[in-house]
């Protein structure tokens, strides 16, 4: 019941828009994110050359119009596996954050509703994960469950599968799935136990409403904001740890494009070349950055553009 | 305070037993058969039932996990099973520890060297454009990958370079300014430290930049500047007597928080210098199935995590008596 309904009001979205438009890092961040996602959208369109399609008479060459980007060892075109790397960087960090939000809104909020022993049980399983290095964690189980799936995949019959290098990203999504989980479930605990004891709930329980019933329809509904905001800050960290999973061997294997596997493949080989052949790990290097930045500054400007009061 | 500490403190042999109890698991009945690697595809069914014997690896799963306990709990660790054939976890761990630990703590001394600086200066100079420059440059730092970063810095520092000015008939050559780590440690006191411990510092660099500089806009508008500045105090006084002090008591308590990572050791950096140290050690566990050192690493992590926790919130404590009461 608004008194002063105008017509033309803008709706909450646009002026979020509006907004993190006005704060050019927030925007600039907004930008290439945008340029990621059309580059894995559209990459069978965009890349000019299969992401592993070789061309052993033009190998180790330097960007020329042909190859933008020049080509590697394998006389594969660089752009075109930039480009790939793209679809294979927006996969992963999409999943990983799916399995967060799932794992982690679930969780929090039945630890937070119920405050007995699955609380206890869920917050002390979020303390083992908060026990170790983040990164630390997610290469021992990738490292420890890969083999695991592999064999399960060939015992099934499932041998092209195992091949076929999609089960690598099944296991990177595994991986940082699950440790993701624990600082999203603190964080929607401690939203839902100050929201539980607000009036609207405190008199839909009254009225009989089940327990899923309070905590979707009237609990998270009120704890979005903050969710929306973790959840934005911890992209970049996704993008960064699969980087790190593929360059370690562990994550996506060579010939899938990840930007992470493709500067370990380079970097190993070329390094004690440089300056030659060094667009090899420059380029896949900065790509990388560009999008850890972007994301760490349009999560900021998000923040700032979903909480005005709070700016430092 | 003495319950609070002691609850804490009695939260770490349960954390230890879960951690253990998973990584055991993970170890036994996980992909690999440690036995297989060691004596290799031609080894006979014999030979590898005896070994299996010999390690105890044909017991159940409780009497294994429990024999493991009562060995560590009396300082065995166990013996690695492949790298290191033999040798016992724990030297292995005596010897690459303090290498990781002096790494950090000069990672630390650099980040705290850098980082607090240029925070005060955002801080004081906010929303300027020194302000913006050094915003930019920490969120650059921690936006590059290591990875990037590894090799690209390599080259940069510890390479010669040759430039030829073909126009002034000019040729010269810079460096290598910084020598490179070659698989063992001279000791922090070495140029080659640099390198390493300045791409481990980069984080650490974000962390003290941003803390200070916020801390330093909080507390310059707190009613104690208003009051020292009114009384006529100069403005260096102020800044470094009143507002620096209160601004870096949150630096200290993240430092607090820092010596569990102390242990941990940032693998992609040792890998890639060479440096044999713990994150070194933990890797190569990993990926050979070395699981005696897995375990150790996992549980040393925890410890020095849980404790270092457990010291920050003490020190909260008696840096704020608020705290305390509660």
């Amino acid at each position: 019941m608004q008194t002063q309904t105008s017509p033309k009001r803008p709706s909450a979205q646009a002026r979020l828009v509006r907004r993190i438009l006005a704060n050019p890092p927030a925007a600039l961040g907004a930008l290439v994110i945008l340029l990621m996602l059309i580059a894995a959208l559209f990459a069978p369109f965009l890349a000019p050359y299969a992401y592993d399609q070789q061309n052993l008479d033009y190998i180790e060459k330097p960007p020329s119009a042909a190859h933008w980007f020049g080509t590697d060892g394998l006389g594969r075109d660089m752009f075109s596996r930039i480009i790939w790397g793209a679809r294979s960087a927006v996969f992963v960090i999409v999943m990983v954050t799916l399995v967060n939000l799932t794992l982690g809104v679930t969780l929090g909020a039945l630890a937070g509703y119920l405050e007995n022993w699955v609380d206890t049980i869920i917050m002390r399983l979020a303390d083992i994960l908060f026990a170790f290095p983040g990164l630390l964690f997610v290469f021992f189980i990738a490292a420890t469950i890969k083999p695991s799936v592999m064999n399960w995949a060939k015992a099934s019959g499932l041998g092209d599968l195992a091949n076929s290098g999609y089960l690598d990203y099944a296991v990177v999504i595994l991986a940082l799935g699950a440790i993701g989980w624990a600082g999203l479930a603190r964080l929607i605990r401690a939203q839902v136990l100050t929201i539980k004891q607000r009036e609207f709930v405190l008199a839909a329980r009254a009225l009989g409403v089940p327990t899923w019933r309070v905590i979707t329809r009237h609990i998270l509904p009120n704890a979005v904001t903050p969710i929306i905001v973790a959840l934005s800050m911890g992209l970049g960290d996704i993008a960064l740890s699969e980087g790190y999973l593929s360059f370690l061997g562990i994550g996506l294997q060579p010939p899938a494009p990840s930007w992470g596997n493709i500067i370990a493949e380079n970097a190993g080989r070329y390094w004690r070349r440089f300056p030659e052949m060094i667009w090899l790990v420059f380029i896949p290097g900065l790509v990388l950055a560009a999008i850890v930045f972007a994301f760490n500054f349009f999560g900021d400007g998000l923040n700032e553009a979903l909480n005005p009061e709070i700016v430092d | 305070m003495a319950t609070f500490i002691l609850r804490r403190l009695l939260w770490l042999p349960v954390l230890l037993f879960f951690v253990s109890l998973i990584t055991f698991a993970l170890g036994v009945y996980g992909p690999g058969d440690p036995v297989q690697v060691l004596l290799g595809l031609r080894a006979t069914p014999e030979t590898i039932e005896r070994l299996r014997r010999e390690y105890g690896f044909d017991q159940p799963f409780h009497i294994q996990y429990l024999n493991y306990v009562t060995n560590a709990l009396q300082g065995n660790f166990g013996y690695s099973l492949v790298k290191y054939r033999d040798q016992p976890v724990g030297a292995l761990i005596a010897q690459a520890l303090p290498v990781t630990i002096q790494l950090n703590l000069v990672a630390i001394f650099l980040g705290v060297g850098i980082g607090v600086p240029l925070g005060l200066i955002a801080g004081l100079k906010r929303d300027s454009w020194l302000d913006l420059l050094i915003r930019g440059i920490v969120v650059a730092g921690i936006s590059l990958p290591i990875i990037f970063l590894n090799p690209v810095l390599t080259f940069i520092f510890s390479r010669r370079h040759d430039f030829v000015l073909a126009a002034l008939n000019l040729k010269f050559s810079i460096g290598p300014l910084l020598p490179m780590v070659q698989g063992y440690w001279d000791g922090i006191f070495s140029a080659k430290v640099i390198l390493p411990a300045f791409i481990e510092s980069l984080g650490i660099i974000a962390i003290m930049t941003r803390q200070m500089r916020a801390g330093m806009i909080e507390v310059l508008s707190a009613d104690y500047i208003r009051t020292a500045r009114a009384k006529g105090l100069r403005e260096r006084v102020v800044i470094v007597r009143h507002a620096m002090r209160n601004a870096l008591i949150p630096i200290a308590t993240i430092l607090g928080l820092m010596m569990g990572g102390l242990v941990a050791g940032s693998f992609l950096v040792e890998n890639w210098f060479g440096i044999p140290g713990v994150g070194q050690l933990a890797f190569d566990a990993l990926m050979a199935r070395d699981y005696y050192i897995t375990m150790a690493m996992v549980l040393l992590i925890a410890t020095a995590y849980v404790l270092s926790n457990l010291i920050v919130d003490v020190m909260y404590g008696l840096l704020d008596p608020r705290i305390r009461k509660s």
